[in-house]
Protein backbone atom coordinates (compact mmCIF):
# COMPACT_ATOMS: atom_id res chain seq x y z
CA UNK A 1 0.00 0.00 0.00
CA UNK A 2 1.18 3.57 -1.14
CA UNK A 3 0.47 4.86 2.20
CA UNK A 4 2.22 2.52 4.52
CA UNK A 5 5.41 3.06 2.22
CA UNK A 6 4.72 6.77 2.73
CA UNK A 7 4.59 6.00 6.68
CA UNK A 8 7.43 3.73 7.21
CA UNK A 9 9.59 7.22 4.87
CA UNK A 10 8.49 9.09 7.59
CA UNK A 11 9.47 6.95 10.42
CA UNK A 12 12.66 6.12 9.27
CA UNK A 13 14.92 8.44 11.01
CA UNK A 14 17.32 8.71 8.11
CA UNK A 15 15.13 9.23 5.36
CA UNK A 16 13.10 11.75 8.24
CA UNK A 17 16.14 13.88 8.69
CA UNK A 18 15.73 14.50 4.93
CA UNK A 19 12.33 15.64 5.61
CA UNK A 20 12.95 18.06 8.27
CA UNK A 21 14.53 21.16 5.96
CA UNK A 22 11.67 21.25 4.00
CA UNK A 23 10.10 24.43 5.29
CA UNK A 24 6.75 24.66 7.08
CA UNK A 25 3.62 25.41 4.83
CA UNK A 26 1.97 26.53 8.06
CA UNK A 27 3.36 28.51 10.82
CA UNK A 28 1.13 28.94 13.99
CA UNK A 29 2.94 31.38 16.21
CA UNK A 30 2.01 32.72 19.55
CA UNK A 31 -1.53 32.98 18.67
CA UNK A 32 -4.05 34.10 21.54
CA UNK A 33 -7.55 34.39 20.03
CA UNK A 34 -10.43 36.21 21.52
CA UNK A 35 -14.40 36.30 20.50
CA UNK A 36 -16.88 38.49 22.01
CA UNK A 37 -20.20 36.91 23.20
CA UNK A 38 -22.87 39.15 24.34
CA UNK A 39 -21.68 39.73 27.35
CA UNK A 40 -18.30 38.43 27.87
CA UNK A 41 -14.85 38.70 26.04
CA UNK A 42 -13.95 34.79 25.61
CA UNK A 43 -10.04 33.96 25.21
CA UNK A 44 -10.65 30.85 23.35
CA UNK A 45 -6.33 30.11 22.55
CA UNK A 46 -3.76 31.58 24.69
CA UNK A 47 -0.46 31.68 22.97
CA UNK A 48 -0.38 28.85 20.96
CA UNK A 49 2.15 27.50 18.17
CA UNK A 50 2.32 24.96 15.26
CA UNK A 51 3.74 24.24 12.27
CA UNK A 52 1.94 21.75 9.43
CA UNK A 53 4.30 20.74 7.10
CA UNK A 54 3.23 19.64 3.46
CA UNK A 55 1.81 16.77 2.80
CA UNK A 56 0.86 16.34 6.67
CA UNK A 57 -2.35 15.17 8.61
CA UNK A 58 -1.85 17.63 11.42
CA UNK A 59 -4.65 17.24 13.76
CA UNK A 60 -5.72 19.83 16.33
CA UNK A 61 -7.49 17.60 19.27
CA UNK A 62 -8.65 18.09 22.43
CA UNK A 63 -11.72 18.55 24.66
CA UNK A 64 -14.82 20.80 23.59
CA UNK A 65 -13.45 24.44 24.75
CA UNK A 66 -10.01 24.09 24.25
CA UNK A 67 -10.73 26.72 21.21
CA UNK A 68 -9.74 24.37 18.17
CA UNK A 69 -12.77 25.21 15.78
CA UNK A 70 -12.06 29.02 16.83
CA UNK A 71 -7.96 28.48 16.01
CA UNK A 72 -9.16 26.49 12.75
CA UNK A 73 -11.20 29.98 11.79
CA UNK A 74 -8.26 32.25 12.64
CA UNK A 75 -6.23 30.06 10.32
CA UNK A 76 -9.42 30.08 7.53
CA UNK A 77 -8.87 34.16 8.13
CA UNK A 78 -12.54 34.62 9.76
CA UNK A 79 -10.94 35.61 12.88
CA UNK A 80 -7.83 37.65 13.40
CA UNK A 81 -5.10 36.52 16.52
CA UNK A 82 -5.24 39.12 19.04
CA UNK A 83 -1.49 38.20 19.43
CA UNK A 84 0.65 36.92 17.66
CA UNK A 85 0.76 35.71 13.63
CA UNK A 86 -0.48 33.19 11.28
CA UNK A 87 1.38 32.55 7.79
CA UNK A 88 0.99 30.66 5.01
CA UNK A 89 3.66 29.87 2.88
CA UNK A 90 5.23 32.82 4.02
CA UNK A 91 2.43 35.00 3.73
CA UNK A 92 0.34 36.77 6.06
CA UNK A 93 -3.03 35.02 6.68
CA UNK A 94 -5.64 38.56 7.19
CA UNK A 95 -8.74 37.45 5.10
CA UNK A 96 -10.51 34.38 4.48
CA UNK A 97 -9.51 33.03 0.81
CA UNK A 98 -9.78 30.26 -1.45
CA UNK A 99 -5.69 29.04 -1.00
CA UNK A 100 -7.30 27.79 2.65
CA UNK A 101 -10.63 25.23 1.57
CA UNK A 102 -12.84 24.91 4.43
CA UNK A 103 -14.98 21.76 5.13
CA UNK A 104 -17.46 22.94 7.89
CA UNK A 105 -19.01 20.23 10.00
CA UNK A 106 -22.42 21.11 9.33
CA UNK A 107 -24.45 19.55 6.47
CA UNK A 108 -25.94 22.90 5.18
CA UNK A 109 -21.92 24.20 3.48
CA UNK A 110 -23.57 23.13 0.37
CA UNK A 111 -25.28 25.63 -1.69
CA UNK A 112 -28.70 24.05 -2.57
CA UNK A 113 -29.37 26.35 -5.46
CA UNK A 114 -26.47 23.91 -6.81
CA UNK A 115 -26.44 20.67 -8.18
CA UNK A 116 -23.83 18.61 -6.71
CA UNK A 117 -21.34 19.21 -10.36
CA UNK A 118 -21.93 23.05 -10.23
CA UNK A 119 -21.00 22.93 -6.54
CA UNK A 120 -17.96 21.88 -6.50
CA UNK A 121 -17.04 23.82 -9.79
CA UNK A 122 -18.29 27.19 -7.87
CA UNK A 123 -15.34 27.94 -6.02
CA UNK A 124 -13.00 27.20 -9.18
CA UNK A 125 -15.32 29.14 -11.46
CA UNK A 126 -15.85 32.46 -8.21
CA UNK A 127 -12.30 32.62 -7.70
CA UNK A 128 -11.04 32.52 -11.07
CA UNK A 129 -8.22 29.73 -10.89
CA UNK A 130 -9.41 27.81 -13.49
CA UNK A 131 -11.72 28.16 -17.24
CA UNK A 132 -14.97 26.68 -17.47
CA UNK A 133 -13.80 23.92 -19.04
CA UNK A 134 -10.84 22.75 -16.58
CA UNK A 135 -13.37 23.24 -14.08
CA UNK A 136 -16.16 20.83 -15.39
CA UNK A 137 -13.15 18.72 -16.00
CA UNK A 138 -11.39 18.63 -12.23
CA UNK A 139 -15.35 18.66 -10.85
CA UNK A 140 -16.27 15.20 -12.77
CA UNK A 141 -12.59 13.73 -11.45
CA UNK A 142 -12.82 14.60 -8.12
CA UNK A 143 -16.85 13.49 -7.83
CA UNK A 144 -15.22 10.32 -9.27
CA UNK A 145 -12.82 10.39 -6.12
CA UNK A 146 -15.73 10.45 -3.73
CA UNK A 147 -17.71 8.10 -5.75
CA UNK A 148 -20.21 10.46 -6.44
CA UNK A 149 -20.39 9.93 -10.39
CA UNK A 150 -24.18 9.17 -10.23
CA UNK A 151 -25.30 12.26 -8.37
CA UNK A 152 -23.26 14.63 -9.95
CA UNK A 153 -26.42 16.30 -11.35
CA UNK A 154 -28.17 15.44 -7.79
CA UNK A 155 -29.31 18.77 -5.53
CA UNK A 156 -27.85 18.37 -2.26
CA UNK A 157 -31.34 17.88 -0.33
CA UNK A 158 -31.44 14.41 -2.11
CA UNK A 159 -28.00 13.13 -0.94
CA UNK A 160 -27.81 11.75 2.49
CA UNK A 161 -24.97 13.45 5.39
CA UNK A 162 -22.66 11.55 4.26
CA UNK A 163 -22.78 12.43 0.83
CA UNK A 164 -23.24 16.15 1.59
CA UNK A 165 -20.30 15.78 3.25
CA UNK A 166 -17.98 13.63 0.26
CA UNK A 167 -19.34 16.10 -2.12
CA UNK A 168 -17.65 19.10 0.59
CA UNK A 169 -14.51 17.63 0.48
CA UNK A 170 -14.43 16.80 -3.18
CA UNK A 171 -15.52 20.78 -3.32
CA UNK A 172 -12.09 21.74 -1.39
CA UNK A 173 -9.68 19.35 -2.88
CA UNK A 174 -10.92 19.82 -6.10
CA UNK A 175 -9.34 23.26 -6.00
CA UNK A 176 -6.03 22.10 -4.88
CA UNK A 177 -5.73 24.39 -1.93
CA UNK A 178 -2.23 24.91 -0.07
CA UNK A 179 -3.59 23.25 2.90
CA UNK A 180 -7.30 21.65 3.39
CA UNK A 181 -9.13 22.92 6.53
CA UNK A 182 -11.53 20.57 8.11
CA UNK A 183 -13.62 21.10 11.03
CA UNK A 184 -14.90 18.14 12.60
CA UNK A 185 -16.07 17.08 9.31
CA UNK A 186 -17.42 13.72 10.46
CA UNK A 187 -18.82 14.12 13.76
CA UNK A 188 -22.01 14.50 12.84
CA UNK A 189 -22.26 11.29 10.79
CA UNK A 190 -23.22 7.78 12.16
CA UNK A 191 -20.32 5.60 12.91
CA UNK A 192 -20.46 3.41 10.62
CA UNK A 193 -20.26 6.06 8.28
CA UNK A 194 -17.59 7.66 9.84
CA UNK A 195 -15.54 5.01 9.74
CA UNK A 196 -16.02 4.71 6.28
CA UNK A 197 -15.40 8.45 5.25
CA UNK A 198 -11.91 8.42 7.42
CA UNK A 199 -11.30 5.48 5.63
CA UNK A 200 -11.85 7.26 1.97
CA UNK A 201 -10.29 10.42 3.64
CA UNK A 202 -6.67 8.37 3.78
CA UNK A 203 -7.35 6.55 0.93
CA UNK A 204 -7.73 10.33 -0.71
CA UNK A 205 -4.23 11.29 0.91
CA UNK A 206 -2.38 8.09 -0.64
CA UNK A 207 -3.33 9.48 -4.19
CA UNK A 208 -3.41 12.83 -4.07
CA UNK A 209 -0.96 13.99 -0.88
CA UNK A 210 -2.85 16.95 0.45
CA UNK A 211 -2.15 19.11 3.46
CA UNK A 212 -4.90 18.90 5.64
CA UNK A 213 -5.86 20.69 9.46
CA UNK A 214 -8.17 18.25 10.96
CA UNK A 215 -10.14 19.34 14.12
CA UNK A 216 -11.71 16.64 16.17
CA UNK A 217 -12.54 15.69 19.65
CA UNK A 218 -12.36 12.14 19.02
CA UNK A 219 -8.92 11.09 20.77
CA UNK A 220 -9.51 7.24 17.79
CA UNK A 221 -10.45 9.66 15.01
CA UNK A 222 -7.11 11.38 15.64
CA UNK A 223 -4.90 8.80 15.70
CA UNK A 224 -6.32 6.97 12.62
CA UNK A 225 -6.87 10.42 10.73
CA UNK A 226 -3.68 12.12 11.61
CA UNK A 227 0.08 11.85 11.03
CA UNK A 228 0.67 14.22 14.39
CA UNK A 229 -1.26 15.10 16.84
CA UNK A 230 -1.57 18.61 18.59
CA UNK A 231 -3.41 18.25 21.91
CA UNK A 232 -5.03 21.45 23.77
CA UNK A 233 -5.83 22.10 27.06
CA UNK A 234 -9.02 23.44 27.46
CA UNK A 235 -9.82 27.29 29.32
CA UNK A 236 -8.35 29.18 27.79
CA UNK A 237 -6.96 26.41 24.89
CA UNK A 238 -3.08 25.62 25.22
CA UNK A 239 -0.94 23.85 23.48
CA UNK A 240 -0.45 20.50 25.64
CA UNK A 241 1.72 18.55 23.75
CA UNK A 242 2.39 17.24 19.98
CA UNK A 243 2.18 13.93 19.31
CA UNK A 244 3.08 11.44 16.40
CA UNK A 245 0.71 9.06 14.86
CA UNK A 246 1.54 8.03 11.50
CA UNK A 247 2.21 4.80 12.18
CA UNK A 248 -1.71 4.17 12.92
CA UNK A 249 -4.63 3.43 10.74
CA UNK A 250 -7.72 1.69 10.86
CA UNK A 251 -5.84 -1.64 10.88
CA UNK A 252 -3.82 -1.30 14.00
CA UNK A 253 -6.83 0.06 16.45
CA UNK A 254 -6.55 -3.11 18.09
CA UNK A 255 -2.82 -3.10 18.55
CA UNK A 256 -0.87 -2.44 21.81
CA UNK A 257 0.69 0.37 20.59
CA UNK A 258 -2.70 2.01 19.90
CA UNK A 259 -4.42 1.83 23.05
CA UNK A 260 -1.11 2.67 24.80
CA UNK A 261 -1.21 6.11 22.79
CA UNK A 262 -4.89 6.48 22.52
CA UNK A 263 -4.48 5.82 27.01
CA UNK A 264 -1.88 8.05 26.63
CA UNK A 265 -3.66 11.14 25.34
CA UNK A 266 -6.66 10.29 27.51
CA UNK A 267 -4.88 10.87 30.30
CA UNK A 268 -2.98 14.01 29.36
CA UNK A 269 -6.86 14.78 28.89
CA UNK A 270 -8.10 13.50 31.99
CA UNK A 271 -5.19 15.20 34.05
CA UNK A 272 -7.01 18.89 33.92
CA UNK A 273 -10.32 17.30 35.37
CA UNK A 274 -8.29 15.20 38.51
CA UNK A 275 -5.96 18.92 38.89
CA UNK A 276 -9.34 21.09 38.80
CA UNK A 277 -10.90 18.77 41.01
CA UNK A 278 -8.13 18.73 43.73
CA UNK A 279 -8.14 22.93 43.29
CA UNK A 280 -12.05 22.32 43.65
CA UNK A 281 -11.33 20.19 47.01
CA UNK A 282 -8.57 22.16 48.51
CA UNK A 283 -10.38 25.26 47.89
CA UNK A 284 -13.41 24.06 49.98
CA UNK A 285 -11.44 22.56 52.68
CA UNK A 286 -8.58 25.01 53.04
CA UNK B 1 -27.20 -10.46 40.74
CA UNK B 2 -27.92 -13.29 43.00
CA UNK B 3 -30.44 -11.59 44.90
CA UNK B 4 -32.93 -10.69 42.06
CA UNK B 5 -35.31 -13.20 41.99
CA UNK B 6 -35.47 -15.33 38.91
CA UNK B 7 -39.24 -13.99 37.86
CA UNK B 8 -37.97 -10.66 36.97
CA UNK B 9 -34.88 -11.84 34.49
CA UNK B 10 -36.03 -11.71 31.01
CA UNK B 11 -36.23 -15.62 29.44
CA UNK B 12 -32.85 -16.70 27.36
CA UNK B 13 -34.57 -16.75 24.07
CA UNK B 14 -32.41 -19.48 21.59
CA UNK B 15 -30.93 -17.42 18.66
CA UNK B 16 -31.76 -17.95 15.03
CA UNK B 17 -30.61 -16.62 11.90
CA UNK B 18 -32.92 -16.96 8.81
CA UNK B 19 -30.67 -17.77 5.75
CA UNK B 20 -33.41 -17.39 2.81
CA UNK B 21 -35.49 -14.17 2.82
CA UNK B 22 -39.23 -14.33 1.28
CA UNK B 23 -41.38 -11.25 0.56
CA UNK B 24 -43.15 -13.10 -1.49
CA UNK B 25 -47.04 -12.37 0.29
CA UNK B 26 -46.62 -8.51 -1.01
CA UNK B 27 -45.99 -9.11 -4.30
CA UNK B 28 -44.51 -5.96 -6.03
CA UNK B 29 -42.56 -4.09 -4.07
CA UNK B 30 -42.62 -1.21 -5.52
CA UNK B 31 -45.93 -0.64 -7.05
CA UNK B 32 -47.02 2.24 -9.88
CA UNK B 33 -49.96 4.81 -8.95
CA UNK B 34 -53.37 3.98 -9.82
CA UNK B 35 -54.86 6.65 -12.27
CA UNK B 36 -57.19 8.25 -9.80
CA UNK B 37 -54.22 8.43 -7.37
CA UNK B 38 -52.48 10.01 -10.24
CA UNK B 39 -54.78 12.64 -11.05
CA UNK B 40 -55.52 13.78 -7.71
CA UNK B 41 -51.78 14.24 -7.19
CA UNK B 42 -52.17 16.70 -9.30
CA UNK B 43 -52.67 20.44 -8.00
CA UNK B 44 -54.23 22.02 -10.78
CA UNK B 45 -57.28 19.39 -10.95
CA UNK B 46 -58.03 19.62 -7.19
CA UNK B 47 -58.04 23.70 -7.47
CA UNK B 48 -60.52 23.57 -10.57
CA UNK B 49 -62.75 21.13 -8.56
CA UNK B 50 -63.13 23.66 -5.99
CA UNK B 51 -63.87 26.44 -7.97
CA UNK B 52 -66.49 23.89 -10.14
CA UNK B 53 -67.35 23.61 -6.75
CA UNK B 54 -68.14 27.18 -5.86
CA UNK B 55 -69.17 28.41 -9.12
CA UNK B 56 -72.17 25.65 -8.41
CA UNK B 57 -73.10 26.91 -5.21
CA UNK B 58 -73.71 30.89 -6.72
CA UNK B 59 -75.48 29.51 -9.94
CA UNK B 60 -77.85 27.65 -7.12
CA UNK B 61 -78.11 29.95 -4.74
CA UNK B 62 -78.86 33.14 -7.68
CA UNK B 63 -81.49 31.44 -8.98
CA UNK B 64 -83.06 30.49 -6.38
CA UNK B 65 -83.19 34.28 -5.30
CA UNK B 66 -83.97 35.18 -8.73
CA UNK B 67 -82.59 39.16 -8.55
CA UNK B 68 -80.87 39.93 -11.00
CA UNK B 69 -80.14 43.65 -10.22
CA UNK B 70 -78.89 42.59 -6.55
CA UNK B 71 -77.54 39.12 -7.28
CA UNK B 72 -77.01 37.47 -10.78
CA UNK B 73 -76.36 34.28 -11.73
CA UNK B 74 -73.16 32.98 -12.52
CA UNK B 75 -74.03 32.22 -16.05
CA UNK B 76 -75.70 35.63 -16.58
CA UNK B 77 -72.22 37.01 -15.00
CA UNK B 78 -70.07 35.30 -17.48
CA UNK B 79 -72.18 35.93 -20.27
CA UNK B 80 -71.89 39.49 -19.62
CA UNK B 81 -67.99 38.94 -19.33
CA UNK B 82 -67.93 37.60 -23.14
CA UNK B 83 -69.32 40.42 -23.79
CA UNK B 84 -67.15 42.93 -22.45
CA UNK B 85 -64.25 40.82 -23.70
CA UNK B 86 -65.59 40.46 -27.02
CA UNK B 87 -66.42 43.89 -27.39
CA UNK B 88 -62.45 45.23 -26.39
CA UNK B 89 -63.72 47.08 -23.59
CA UNK B 90 -62.89 45.01 -20.60
CA UNK B 91 -59.65 44.30 -23.01
CA UNK B 92 -58.08 48.08 -23.09
CA UNK B 93 -59.40 48.42 -19.14
CA UNK B 94 -56.65 45.01 -18.23
CA UNK B 95 -54.21 46.50 -19.91
CA UNK B 96 -54.33 50.21 -18.50
CA UNK B 97 -54.20 48.52 -15.02
CA UNK B 98 -51.52 46.07 -15.59
CA UNK B 99 -49.29 48.79 -17.25
CA UNK B 100 -50.14 50.91 -13.70
CA UNK B 101 -49.16 47.62 -11.92
CA UNK B 102 -46.08 46.81 -13.19
CA UNK B 103 -44.32 50.33 -13.19
CA UNK B 104 -45.43 50.70 -9.77
CA UNK B 105 -44.60 46.94 -8.71
CA UNK B 106 -41.06 47.40 -10.01
CA UNK B 107 -40.18 50.83 -9.29
CA UNK B 108 -41.29 49.44 -5.73
CA UNK B 109 -39.00 46.37 -5.79
CA UNK B 110 -36.15 48.59 -7.24
CA UNK B 111 -36.05 50.98 -4.00
CA UNK B 112 -36.59 48.22 -1.69
CA UNK B 113 -33.21 46.82 -3.02
CA UNK B 114 -31.63 50.04 -2.23
CA UNK B 115 -32.91 49.78 1.40
CA UNK B 116 -32.31 46.35 2.57
CA UNK B 117 -28.39 46.91 0.53
CA UNK B 118 -27.88 49.80 3.13
CA UNK B 119 -29.98 47.66 5.40
CA UNK B 120 -27.32 44.67 5.15
CA UNK B 121 -24.30 46.80 5.00
CA UNK B 122 -25.00 49.48 7.41
CA UNK B 123 -26.39 49.15 10.94
CA UNK B 124 -28.02 52.95 10.64
CA UNK B 125 -29.53 51.39 7.61
CA UNK B 126 -30.90 48.61 9.39
CA UNK B 127 -32.12 50.81 11.86
CA UNK B 128 -33.69 52.93 9.20
CA UNK B 129 -35.66 50.00 7.42
CA UNK B 130 -36.56 48.92 10.95
CA UNK B 131 -38.23 52.33 11.89
CA UNK B 132 -39.85 53.47 8.84
CA UNK B 133 -41.16 49.65 7.97
CA UNK B 134 -42.87 50.13 11.30
CA UNK B 135 -44.34 53.82 10.64
CA UNK B 136 -45.44 52.80 6.95
CA UNK B 137 -46.32 49.13 6.85
CA UNK B 138 -48.98 49.37 8.96
CA UNK B 139 -50.50 52.39 7.17
CA UNK B 140 -53.37 50.96 4.55
CA UNK B 141 -51.59 52.59 0.81
CA UNK B 142 -55.06 53.50 -0.27
CA UNK B 143 -54.97 56.55 2.95
CA UNK B 144 -51.88 58.26 1.02
CA UNK B 145 -54.37 58.63 -2.49
CA UNK B 146 -55.61 62.02 -1.18
CA UNK B 147 -52.12 63.09 -0.69
CA UNK B 148 -51.04 61.96 -3.86
CA UNK B 149 -53.87 63.37 -6.06
CA UNK B 150 -53.04 67.00 -4.12
CA UNK B 151 -49.13 66.27 -5.60
CA UNK B 152 -49.14 64.93 -8.60
CA UNK B 153 -52.81 65.47 -9.71
CA UNK B 154 -55.15 63.23 -11.72
CA UNK B 155 -52.97 60.59 -13.56
CA UNK B 156 -50.51 57.39 -13.41
CA UNK B 157 -47.93 59.34 -11.13
CA UNK B 158 -50.80 59.37 -8.66
CA UNK B 159 -51.17 55.48 -9.16
CA UNK B 160 -48.12 54.92 -9.08
CA UNK B 161 -47.25 56.73 -6.05
CA UNK B 162 -49.44 54.77 -4.06
CA UNK B 163 -48.25 51.28 -5.48
CA UNK B 164 -44.96 51.70 -4.99
CA UNK B 165 -46.32 52.73 -1.01
CA UNK B 166 -47.46 49.27 -0.98
CA UNK B 167 -45.34 46.75 -2.66
CA UNK B 168 -41.88 48.63 -0.81
CA UNK B 169 -42.56 47.99 2.41
CA UNK B 170 -43.76 43.97 2.18
CA UNK B 171 -40.76 43.52 -0.55
CA UNK B 172 -38.05 45.13 1.87
CA UNK B 173 -38.92 43.89 5.46
CA UNK B 174 -39.14 39.92 3.88
CA UNK B 175 -35.68 40.38 1.94
CA UNK B 176 -34.08 42.06 5.11
CA UNK B 177 -35.37 39.09 7.42
CA UNK B 178 -34.32 36.21 4.67
CA UNK B 179 -31.02 38.12 4.55
CA UNK B 180 -30.64 38.00 8.44
CA UNK B 181 -31.83 34.25 8.38
CA UNK B 182 -28.97 33.06 6.04
CA UNK B 183 -27.27 30.38 8.24
CA UNK B 184 -23.39 31.07 9.44
CA UNK B 185 -22.20 28.59 7.95
CA UNK B 186 -23.44 29.36 3.96
CA UNK B 187 -22.05 32.95 4.97
CA UNK B 188 -18.57 31.40 5.73
CA UNK B 189 -18.55 29.31 2.78
CA UNK B 190 -18.74 32.49 0.36
CA UNK B 191 -16.06 34.38 2.38
CA UNK B 192 -14.36 31.11 2.11
CA UNK B 193 -14.22 31.06 -1.62
CA UNK B 194 -13.13 35.32 -1.41
CA UNK B 195 -16.51 36.46 -2.29
CA UNK B 196 -16.96 40.33 -1.19
CA UNK B 197 -19.31 42.90 -1.61
CA UNK B 198 -21.75 42.57 -4.60
CA UNK B 199 -20.72 39.56 -5.41
CA UNK B 200 -21.16 38.19 -2.12
CA UNK B 201 -24.83 39.65 -1.84
CA UNK B 202 -25.73 38.05 -5.44
CA UNK B 203 -23.99 34.76 -5.61
CA UNK B 204 -25.15 33.67 -1.86
CA UNK B 205 -26.84 35.60 0.37
CA UNK B 206 -30.05 36.34 -2.76
CA UNK B 207 -30.15 33.05 -3.72
CA UNK B 208 -30.14 32.17 0.26
CA UNK B 209 -32.54 33.87 1.12
CA UNK B 210 -34.94 33.50 -1.65
CA UNK B 211 -37.84 31.83 0.02
CA UNK B 212 -38.11 34.45 2.00
CA UNK B 213 -37.76 37.08 -0.58
CA UNK B 214 -40.22 35.30 -2.59
CA UNK B 215 -42.72 35.50 0.18
CA UNK B 216 -41.98 39.33 -0.27
CA UNK B 217 -42.82 39.54 -3.73
CA UNK B 218 -46.11 37.69 -3.22
CA UNK B 219 -47.47 39.54 -0.53
CA UNK B 220 -46.20 43.00 -2.39
CA UNK B 221 -48.12 41.85 -5.87
CA UNK B 222 -51.51 41.14 -3.64
CA UNK B 223 -50.87 44.33 -1.92
CA UNK B 224 -50.34 46.42 -5.07
CA UNK B 225 -53.04 44.97 -6.59
CA UNK B 226 -55.80 45.45 -4.38
CA UNK B 227 -54.53 49.03 -3.71
CA UNK B 228 -54.82 49.57 -7.21
CA UNK B 229 -58.16 48.62 -7.54
CA UNK B 230 -59.08 50.62 -5.01
CA UNK B 231 -57.74 53.32 -6.47
CA UNK B 232 -58.93 53.10 -9.33
CA UNK B 233 -62.64 52.96 -7.43
CA UNK B 234 -61.67 56.61 -6.38
CA UNK B 235 -60.17 58.45 -9.18
CA UNK B 236 -61.15 56.56 -12.18
CA UNK B 237 -64.40 59.11 -12.16
CA UNK B 238 -62.82 61.92 -14.12
CA UNK B 239 -60.17 60.30 -16.67
CA UNK B 240 -61.09 58.80 -19.36
CA UNK B 241 -58.94 55.53 -20.04
CA UNK B 242 -59.84 54.33 -16.54
CA UNK B 243 -59.18 50.55 -15.47
CA UNK B 244 -60.58 47.49 -14.28
CA UNK B 245 -61.58 49.15 -11.08
CA UNK B 246 -63.28 52.39 -13.28
CA UNK B 247 -64.57 49.73 -15.10
CA UNK B 248 -66.77 48.23 -11.88
CA UNK B 249 -67.36 51.94 -10.65
CA UNK B 250 -68.87 52.28 -14.05
CA UNK B 251 -71.26 49.43 -14.72
CA UNK B 252 -72.83 49.63 -11.10
CA UNK B 253 -73.74 53.66 -11.66
CA UNK B 254 -75.28 52.19 -14.76
CA UNK B 255 -76.91 49.25 -12.92
CA UNK B 256 -75.23 46.49 -14.89
CA UNK B 257 -74.62 43.94 -12.00
CA UNK B 258 -73.82 40.96 -14.23
CA UNK B 259 -71.07 43.79 -15.42
CA UNK B 260 -70.20 44.20 -11.86
CA UNK B 261 -69.69 40.86 -11.16
CA UNK B 262 -67.54 40.32 -14.32
CA UNK B 263 -65.23 43.14 -13.46
CA UNK B 264 -64.72 41.58 -10.03
CA UNK B 265 -64.16 37.96 -11.24
CA UNK B 266 -61.99 39.37 -13.76
CA UNK B 267 -59.99 40.69 -10.81
CA UNK B 268 -59.82 37.68 -9.08
CA UNK B 269 -58.97 35.77 -12.31
CA UNK B 270 -56.02 37.79 -13.17
CA UNK B 271 -54.95 37.43 -9.46
CA UNK B 272 -55.45 33.78 -9.23
CA UNK B 273 -53.22 33.29 -12.69
CA UNK B 274 -50.19 35.79 -11.49
CA UNK B 275 -49.80 33.51 -8.29
CA UNK B 276 -50.84 30.19 -9.67
CA UNK B 277 -48.85 30.99 -12.96
CA UNK B 278 -46.58 33.56 -12.92
CA UNK B 279 -45.12 32.74 -9.06
CA UNK B 280 -45.75 28.90 -8.85
CA UNK B 281 -43.64 28.28 -12.40
CA UNK B 282 -41.02 30.49 -10.37
CA UNK B 283 -41.31 28.76 -7.36
CA UNK B 284 -40.71 25.18 -9.09
CA UNK B 285 -37.55 26.33 -11.17
CA UNK B 286 -36.27 27.78 -7.40
CA UNK B 287 -37.07 27.07 -3.76
CA UNK B 288 -39.00 23.76 -4.92
CA UNK B 289 -35.94 22.23 -7.02
CA UNK B 290 -33.36 23.49 -4.21
CA UNK B 291 -34.99 21.35 -1.69
CA UNK B 292 -35.64 24.72 0.83
CA UNK B 293 -39.43 24.27 0.52
CA UNK B 294 -41.85 21.81 -0.25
Amino acid sequence: MARAAALSEIADPASGAAALPKQPLLTVDGVTLQYKTRDHLVTATYRVGFQVYPADRFVLLGPSGCGKSTLLKGVAGFMKPVEGTISLAGKLVDRPGPDRMMVFQEFDQLLPWKTVAQNVMFPMLTSGKYSRREAVERADAYIDKVNLTKFRDAFPHMLSGGMKQRVAIARAMAMEPAILLMDEPFAALDALTRRKMQEELLRLWDDIRFTVLFVTHSIEEAIIVGSRILVLSPHPGRVKAELNSHQFGHAEQEGAQFVELSRRIHDMLFAERIEDERALAELRHG
Amino acid sequence: MADVPTALLPPIRPEFETLQLDSGQIGAVIRPLSVWERITNITLVRRVFILVVLAGAWQGYASYLDNPLMFPTFSESMQALWDALAEGVLINRIVTSLRVLLIGYSLGIAIAAVFTTLAVSTRIGTDLLSTLTAMFNPLPAIALLPLALLWFGLGIPSLVFVIIHSVLWAVALNTHTGFLSVSETLRMVGQNYGLRGVNYVVRILIPAAFPSILSGLKIGWAFSWRTLIAAELVFGVSSRSGGLGWFIFEKRNQLETASVFAGLTTVIIIGLLVESVVFRTLETHTVRKWGMQR
